[in-house]
């Protein structure tokens, strides 16, 4: 195979000869900034993006399971859990929302670990981009595909009976809180991503502390009906905090302040995580 | 500073690993460096410090002047890598790719998608330009990863093993890229664990073991300190060593000492000397022999005689 040297005019830049001398020199400074810190991020989201309906099973699986937990909890456990002054399926709903978009965040860590086992990240950091642009990229593609994933859940829990009680407007700043919550989690999750060292062991740390934060919580039954010690840990769990806000809007019930302290959560959550995992990018994704 | 890579005195460790001690090293506009060295020489750790993706212990590195550690960002704006495993987006198509890496380059769109196209046409891809990279193998990977590190047309490309893991055949086509990459005047520094490939491909190669540079020069000044070429030969029956040395003697090296195995005799010689030559010289003494081999040294060779081990990583 040669390498032939192809002229096209249509740039006029001249042939394609890849040599500084030889060539026009196109390497040298490029710009930076926020602006260009911004479009290096959405360029980067849109890798993401674009990959998302060619691997449609990510986003089955993804809505799947908590589909499973609907009809597991609604028709098998349903029966016997009495929430008063509210049908199973109000209360319910918002705490499947909670946990689906949650568990969705861990999407973000197998990710980058796969972008690092694979090399890719080394690429990344060997271009003139905005180093942090790379981890904004990768959690915003997340937070717009758990926008996928949760709208389909949204059709599912109208066909079940679910309603927004509280009307459109809170329903829809339920989600939203829902989402900014997840987006927190991504930060937790980009940091197991960029500390393990290989895609498995990114999956499983990702994973398997989600499954006690969401069940030792209000998302599925009430903590008065658990054991002493278990609904002390459901009543101080962050994530019990984000469901009775969500759900309190769902509901059209005063959230009082469940709805500040969640995005207090959330932003803290972002802070600090996002601090540690931009550190550990630049320093040691290298290895 | 005229040289578009500049490092001196290179330190790094991992723990107790030390890396690298100490590493000079220079390259210059238009020319191809091989970086030659066995498994974990430290061939991979010098790249990343020169592409700032690693911080040195010590040294101090620069490209096209610039400081490496001081303003890595100007440095990423004029260089081209591709490291150890091809680093390509599996979901995204060949086109993709080069487009993705156009804009990160601040190429304007349209730029950038004419500048994927060129790419794609020069490095033999422009029929699966539009296939998802999954399905590509290990040659078109490298290849695709090779385009996308020249999107911008960097001063200096790095290419870190660029052949190893690839068939035959691949390595081939690779070879006549590289060789095709630097007739155009590109500038390349090249690791490899295969004498012949930095032989093949750069104009001038360092050697380094354990970290440090042992050897450097052009291919011929190290294969002259390598004792040149060898040549085996099976003698006959009635065979006679010291004839058949004898006989040759117009092409001996003389810094390596006849090995006598069997049948088998392996003679130095001056790198250059081609087969003909010597069945002429052996046939016009009348010294009668069975077969004859010419190699050239390996890298096996190479570090036996300059560092008296094998290329086998101390352990
Ligand atoms: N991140 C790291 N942590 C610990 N040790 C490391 C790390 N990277 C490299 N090393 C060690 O440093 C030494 C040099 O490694 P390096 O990868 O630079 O070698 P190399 O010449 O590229 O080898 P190879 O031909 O196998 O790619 C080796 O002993 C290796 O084990
Ligand atoms: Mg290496």
């Amino acid at each position: 195979m040669s390498a032939p040297i192809v002229i096209t005019d249509e740039t006029g830049t001249g042939g394609t000869s890849n040599a500084g001398d030889t060539g026009p020199v196109w390497a040298g400074d490029v710009p930076g900034g926020v602006r260009w810190a911004l479009r290096d991020s959405w360029n980067e989201a849109t890798r993401h993006l674009r990959a998302m309906p060619r691997n449609p099973e990510l986003l089955i699986f993804a809505t799947l399971q908590p589909i499973m937990f609907v009809v597991l909890f609604r028709y098998v456990f349903g029966g016997s859990i009495e929430i008063p002054g509210m049908s199973y399926t109000q209360y319910l709903m918002p705490g499947i929302f909670a946990q689906t978009v949650v568990f969705g965040s861990a999407f973000t860590g197998v990710g980058l670990a796969e972008d690092l086992q694979k090399g890719f990240i080394d690429r990344l950091r060997s271009l003139p981009i905005s180093q942090s642009a790379v981890l904004i990229g990768r959690t915003v593609s997340d937070a717009l595909r758990n926008l996928i994933t949760f709208s389909v859940m949204l059709a599912v829990a109208f066909i079940i009976g679910f309603r927004f009680e509280g009307g459109l407007l809170r329903g829809l700043a339920a989600t939203a809180l829902l989402l900014v919550f997840s987006y927190a989690f991504s930060w937790i999750q980009a940091l197991i991503g960029l500390s393990v060292r290989s895609v498995e062991a990114a999956n499983s740390a990702g994973f398997i502390w989600m499954f006690p934060l969401t069940f030792v919580s209000s998302a599925f039954v009430d903590p008065t009906q658990m054991a002493p010690w278990v609904r002390t840990l459901a009543e101080h769990n962050p994530f019990t905090l984000v469901t009775d806000a969500a759900r309190a809007l769902y509901n059209g019930q005063d959230p009082r302040g469940a709805v500040w302290q969640s995005l207090l959560w959330a932003l803290g959550i972002v802070v600090v995580f996002a601090t540690l995992t931009v550190r550990r990018f630049t320093s040691a994704a290298s290895r | 500073m005229t040289a578009v890579v500049h490092a001196e005195g290179l330190i790094k460790r991992f723990g107790e690993t030390e890396a690298l001690r100490g590493l000079d090293l220079s390259l210059e506009r238009g020319t191809v460096l091989g970086v030659l060295g066995p498994n974990g020489a430290g061939k991979t750790t010098a790249v990343r410090i020169l592409t700032t993706l690693l911080r040195p212990d010590g040294g101090r590195a620069f490209i096209d002047g610039i400081d490496v550690a001081a303003e890595p960002q100007r440095v990423r704006a004029r260089i081209g890598l591709t490291g150890q495993y091809a680093a390509v987006d599996e979901r995204l198509t060949a086109r993709e790719n080069l487009v993705l890496i156009g804009r990160f380059f601040r190429l304007p769109g349209r730029q950038a998608k004419v500048r994927a196209a060129e790419l794609l046409a020069e490095f033999d891809l422009a029929d699966d330009a539009d296939r998802p990279v999954k399905g590509f193998s290990g040659g078109m990977r490298r290849r695709l990863d090779i385009a996308m590190s020249l999107v911008a047309r960097p001063k200096v490309l790095f290419l870190d093993e660029p052949t190893t893991g690839l068939d035959p055949r691949s390595r081939l086509g690779m070879w006549e890229l590289i060789e095709g990459l630097a007739a155009e005047g590109t500038t390349t520094l090249l690791t490899t664990q295969y004498l012949e490939e930095a032989d093949r491909l750069a104009d001038r190669m360092v050697v380094i073991d354990q970290g440090r540079v042992i050897a450097e020069g052009t291919s011929d000044q190290l294969k002259s300190r390598m004792g040149g070429d060898r040549v085996t030969i099976t003698l006959g029956v009635e065979g006679d060593a010291e004839s058949v040395i004898a006989a040759l003697a117009a092409h001996r090296h003389g810094s390596v000492a006849p090995v006598r195995e069997g049948r088998e005799l392996t003679v130095g010689v001056r790198a250059g000397v081609t087969t003909p030559d010597l069945v002429r010289d052996l046939d016009a003494a009348g010294v009668a022999v069975h077969d004859l081999v010419l190699h050239r040294p390996t890298l096996d060779d190479v570090f036996l005689n300059l560092t008296g081990h094998g290329a086998e990583p101390a352990a």
